[in-house]
């Protein structure tokens, strides 16, 4: 296996699956053309400190074990801790991505950013350093619906 | 996992234990060079001339027709660039398809860097070619129609004889590259009207590194490797012999076996297509639904992704292979998926299975099984998934 024993324990038990309902914050990036789509459901309290988070991915076993690992390194932290949660940082703590799959960590750290641009936005603020997401699957185009 | 459930067939396959056993000897006994005088290398020779024979039996042609090749690649590539090569003068059009394997589209594109102009027919949504499209885009300077056999993705059977007959008509050279069909569904070269055909040994039992080109007797192509006089001077190179024993057991095989062999696969095949379509929802067969290879099923689940399925069904001893992105390392989905008119998002969560004679009705139930159970698990992590159920409900 191509795959790191660290990327296939969190492609297997994934960590913080799920949505969070009336989320602080939720951040949406990739898209279906490329294979990957991350969401990521922030629950941040007044003390802007990350209570719980969630994600949902659709995509391959780094993108899984990314989104995992991520909202491992995030829970608990501050706002401002979680923004220095780098891709770099997600793939050390998997023991590194085979160099293909390295966008997925980049993926997985726009996620948490465009979940804290949501935030941020919600909440009339400006996070340090934060920047509006690249790519979100809701900007501009419309999903395609087709019955089977 | 002890268990192992091997439905990759059209990747390759296992090596028959006979044709092992037929191909031993040839390595540490009867390892002379057939080109050599002396007896003892002679009668490889002759072994060579016996399989010859045996593989031409199974297309309906001559045996001196057959040249071997390191693979099915190296007949595709042959095919293309000699017949680019020897008929540039009448012109420098060539007819291929869209979902064509890449040893026929990077060859293609390649001629066309060296100034051919190549035609890519489109296919329906079911894979196969439209006639007319090909009859529509033959010109006066084109010298050669490629269209495979059988497609190695969704299976699909191509109507090669009527595709032949308008070569034949138009006195266009006519190459299919049969690598998935060979030995898998009856082919006549002549009732086809194929003036080439590529094969290989490792998708029908026989072992890898070997294949060969079928070219009809009259057609002018120039060899492609250069050197000795192998292969009627045509494709130069110490013969493979324990490959050719081995190609031409699993030829003589897989003929004689192919009826009881398709009928089996076949049923097995749409007892799995039924399954799969029934129990898991939001699902499609890729391919034409009865035109297809007899081991192919080929599937498409909404909202999964194809490289967390292969892995998930990896740990449960069940290989299996995909077009996602993800398994190419490129950012696009598979050609023949798109090719189909299947949208990336879908064409990312394509899964094929290909049956082998062995494969059991016991083996598909734990199959199906196991795919719901994980498409159903990647659906409930998917975003897609989610969206998609919350659009139902409002």
């Amino acid at each position: 296996m191509m795959y790191s024993e660290k990327v296939m324990d969190h492609f297997q038990n994934p960590r913080n699956v799920g949505e969070i309902e009336g989320a602080s914050g939720v951040g949406t990036v990739g898209n279906a053309k490329c294979g990957d789509i991350m969401r990521i459901y922030l629950d941040i309290d007044e003390n802007k400190m990350i209570r719980d988070v969630k994600f949902k991915t659709f995509g391959c076993g780094a993108a899984v074990a990314t989104s995992s690992m991520a909202t491992e390194l995030v829970k608990g932290k501050s706002v401002e801790e979680a923004m220095k949660v780098t891709n770099r940082a997600v793939m050390e703590a998997l023991d590194g991505l085979p160099p293909v799959k390295v966008h997925c960590s980049l993926l997985a750290e726009e996620a948490i950013h465009a979940a804290l641009w949501d935030y941020a936005k919600k909440h009339d603020m400006k996070i340090e350093g934060l920047e509006k997401p690249k790519s979100d699957i809701h900007e501009g185009e419309e999903e395609e619906e087709e019955e089977y | 996992m002890d268990r192992l459930i091997y439905l990759d067939n059209a990747a390759t396959t296992k090596t028959a234990p006979e044709v092992v056993e037929a191909m031993l000897p040839y390595f540490t006994e009867n390892y002379g060079n057939p080109s050599s005088v002396y007896g003892f290398a002679a009668k490889n020779k002759e072994a060579v001339t016996k399989q010859r024979e045996e593989i031409a039996k199974v297309l309906g042609v001559l045996p001196k027709e057959i040249y071997f090749t390191a693979g099915g690649s190296e007949a595709d590539n042959w095919a293309l660039k000699a017949a680019a090569e020897c008929c540039g003068a009448k012109g420098n059009h060539i007819i291929t398809t869209k979902i064509e394997h890449h040893a026929i589209l990077h060859t293609a594109q390649y001629l066309e860097k060296r100034g051919f102009e190549v035609t890519y027919l489109d296919v329906d949504e079911d894979g196969v070619v439209d006639l007319d499209g090909l009859r529509a885009a033959i010109r006066p300077t084109t010298i050669l129609i490629s269209v495979m056999f059988a497609n190695n993705e969704i299976g699909t059977l191509q109507p090669i004889r009527e595709i032949g007959e308008i070569a034949k008509e138009k006195g266009i050279l006519f190459h299919t590259d049969a690598v998935q069909a060979f030995g898998q569904v009856p082919i006549s070269a002549d009732e086809c009207h194929i003036d080439m055909l590529s094969a290989s040994g490792h998708k029908l039992n026989g072992p890898k590194g070997i294949g060969f080109l079928y070219i009809r007797t009259g057609v002018k192509i120039r060899s492609f490797v250069h050197g000795g006089a192998q292969e009627r001077k045509r494709r130069a190179g110490t013969e493979n012999v324990p490959g050719i024993i081995g190609i031409g057991t699993a030829v003589k095989r897989a003929g004689d076996t192919m009826a009881e062999r398709a009928k089996k696969e076949t049923e097995l095949r749409d007892y799995l297509i039924g399954r799969v379509l029934n129990e898991i929802p939001y699902t499609k067969l890729n391919g034409h639904p009865k035109k297809r290879l007899p081991n192919n099923a080929n599937f498409s689940f909404r909202f999964v992704e194809g490289e967390s399925l292969l892995i998930m069904l990896d740990m449960k001893g069940i290989c299996a292979s995909s077009g996602s992105a993800c398994t190419s390392g490129s950012l696009d989905p598979s050609h023949v998926l798109l090719a189909i008119g299947l949208p990336h998002e879908i064409a990312h969560g394509s899964l094929r299975l290909t049956l082998s004679d062995e494969t059991t009705k016991e083996e598909i139930d734990y199959v199906v099984d196991c795919l719901k159970e994980i498409v159903s698990h990647l659906r409930e992590m998917s975003p897609l998934y989610e969206d998609f159920v919350k659009k139902n409900q409002a």
